[in-house]
């Protein structure tokens, strides 16, 4: 971060913790998180850092017994609050999780869900932005051909490409990352991170990974958790090169975890 | 020259090879593991595979000689009796003992369809709708209370339905139309009550079955819980409930005692709702103690019965069609 530059935060938390009952899974947050940036979450497993990534479209609401408290503006709104409509934040913060997810359906309907219950109806319209998902996910000229097939013929990693489609389709500000592609083999890896990378431009991204070498690939910044605290947040190339914490350090090391 | 004989022979080879003791011993070990084998194993292995081979054949001996026992008197009607086909199924005069008898069981036929039907109509929004609550809306309560009572329900023996039907169905009916009571539809509401907790338990079981992820899914789209019920949850669960209403229907089908003490047991053409009627199983049940073994009249009733045997083979068609389809439906 330069000085003098403005810095456009569209994700700012401060003092987020989230209980799952009585234990604390995440401590007292806080993070800025820039416009169209790639932000990488990363630290062992239970760290807290898949919680947190839930917490910012709400999806800890369905967790029983889960209670998130602190301040999440996304954009400038309070979205911790009980007067925000949920549905509407989830449309404006995507999510695509670990494994991938396509409804039974076809290819089409499965990008065309989203904006027919937002109120879409009109059929070259819908045509319109099912093609243009599909191209945004890199996928458009695997499947032109099938689009009424079912979703779940395509390979595992054409369909977690068509799970970031489905969520491009509802044309979302950010797009939450849980992991998505720590089911998949290192080619298709290799195409959900070059998706990434060009979905940047017009999203801003967090992904959780366990691929240390993948969040030093794709991210701008990255963020490491531990034991529900965040360690150290910094530009991706100073957590690689000179973490300023000792234990994220031996984390990217490989000391432990 | 014997296996475990073989066996040594080449645990002594490696012995020879082998420079300290415990090397030697622990080859042969290996060699003992790998080149005898066990002869209790060998015999439970052999009797394990007889003893449910015969299960299994038992059980298709028994389906074969049921169909073929039940289609040899069945088609003696015809081959013997000399009843024509197209008379039996289409004609609507049932007179066994008539001068000259008549044999048509259309009227028993459109009887046990209609009741079948009306009892799915009913039953099967109930059933959905509460393997809906169960799973989605109250899960704790539907799992702790309402479930134990369905599986309740499908313990009731028929003939209490029935009597329940007769002492407070067929009254009330009498009362609010001003007709007999005895009706296609007290027996369609009786059904309806009986399968209700068939078609409840298997389409909970199918709604169960859809994966969390994507409901999870759903909702991350911005999608409300109703959204992702109706869409998502019902649409993927779609084929578990038509097996849970088909599944119902072919035991609707095959009632005959709650539905004989409903439905008056009139061998008309069903013309309405409030019409008393006759189905192929109350048909059978009521008239086969007038019967002698080996007259038409009794092998008429056999050709009922091979009717129903029939049906149920399209049903259990129709249920296999319908699994194959699961979950991989476009």
């Amino acid at each position: 971060m330069q000085a003098g530059t403005t810095v456009d935060t569209i994700i700012q938390t401060r003092n987020v913790s989230v209980y799952y009952g009585e234990k604390r899974a995440v401590s007292n947050i806080n993070m800025d998180i820039e416009r169209n940036s790639v932000t990488a979450f990363i630290g062992p497993s239970g760290c807290g850092k898949s919680t947190l990534l839930r917490s910012l479209n709400r999806m800890n609401d369905l967790v029983p017994n889960c209670r998130v408290t602190g301040s999440i503006v996304v954009d400038g709104i309070e979205v911790n609050s009980d007067k925000i409509n949920i549905e509407g934040l989830r449309q404006v913060v995507g999510m695509v999780f670990q494994r991938a997810n396509p409804f039974f359906k076809s290819i089409y309907e499965n990008i065309a869900f989203a904006p027919r219950f937002h109120g879409m109806r009109d059929k070259r319209e819908l045509d319109e932005v099912v093609e243009r998902s599909l191209r945004k996910a890199a996928l458009w000229d695997e499947v032109k051909d099938r689009l009424h097939e079912s979703a779940l013929s395509l390979s595992g990693g054409q369909q977690q490409r068509l799970c970031i489609a489905r969520a491009i389709a509802m044309q979302p500000t950010i797009l939450l990352l849980d992991e998505p592609a720590s089911a998949l083999d290192p080619i298709s890896t290799m195409k959900i991170e070059e998706l990434v990378l060009e979905l940047k431009e017009e999203y801003t991204i967090v992904i959780v990974t366990h691929n240390l070498h993948q969040a030093a690939r794709i991210s701008d910044k990255t963020a490491f958790f531990l034991m529900g605290e965040l360690v150290e947040m910094n530009d991706t190339s100073k957590i690689f090169t000179a973490p300023e914490n000792k234990k994220t350090e031996d984390y990217i090391s490989g000391r432990f975890g | 020259m014997s296996r475990r004989s073989e066996g040594s022979t080449i645990a002594s080879n490696r012995i020879i090879a082998d420079h300290t003791p415990e090397v030697g011993e622990r080859k042969s070990a290996i060699d003992r593991k790998l080149l005898t084998y066990n002869k209790r194993q060998f015999t439970e292995n052999v009797t394990g595979r007889f003893i449910a081979m015969a299960c299994a054949g038992l059980l298709v001996v028994v389906v074969l000689s049921i169909t073929y026992f039940i289609a040899s008197k069945g088609l003696s009607t015809f081959l013997i009796n000399g009843v024509s086909l197209g008379e039996f199924l289409t004609g609507v005069k049932w007179d066994p003992e008539g001068e000259p008898a008549v044999y048509g069981v259309l009227p028993f036929i459109l009887g046990s369809f209609l009741v079948t039907l009306l009892a799915a109509l009913i039953a099967a929004p109930l059933g959905i709708g509460a393997a809906i609550f169960m799973t989605e809306i109250f899960p704790g309560f539907g799992k702790k209370v309402l479930k134990p009572v369905i599986e309740l329900l499908v313990g009731i023996p028929s003939v209490v339905y029935g009597y329940v039907g007769l002492t407070l169905l067929v009254p009330f009916i009498r009362e609010q139309f001003d007709v007999l009571g005895f009706s296609l539809l007290a027996g369609g509401l009786v059904l309806a009550l009986m399968i209700l907790p068939t078609i409840t338990s298997v389409a909970t079981d199918a709604i169960e079955a859809v994966p969390q992820d994507l409901r999870n899914a759903s909702l991350a789209l911005g999608a409300t819980r109703w959204q992702t019920i109706w869409n998502v949850v019902l649409h993927s669960a779609l084929p578990g409930c038509l097996t849970a209403v088909v599944l119902g229907m072919a035991r609707a089908f095959g009632e005959a005692l709650a539905v004989q003490m409903v439905i008056g047991n009139t061998t008309k053409l069903p013309g309405g709702l409030l019409d008393p009627i006759s189905t192929l199983t109350s048909g059978i049940t009521l008239n086969m103690g007038n019967t002698i073994q080996g007259t038409p009249y009794n092998n008429a009733l056999w050709s009922m019965a091979l009717l129903l045997l029939l049906m149920s083979f399209v049903f259990i068609m129709i249920l296999r069609i319908l699994g194959r389809k699961k979950l991989v439906n476009k």
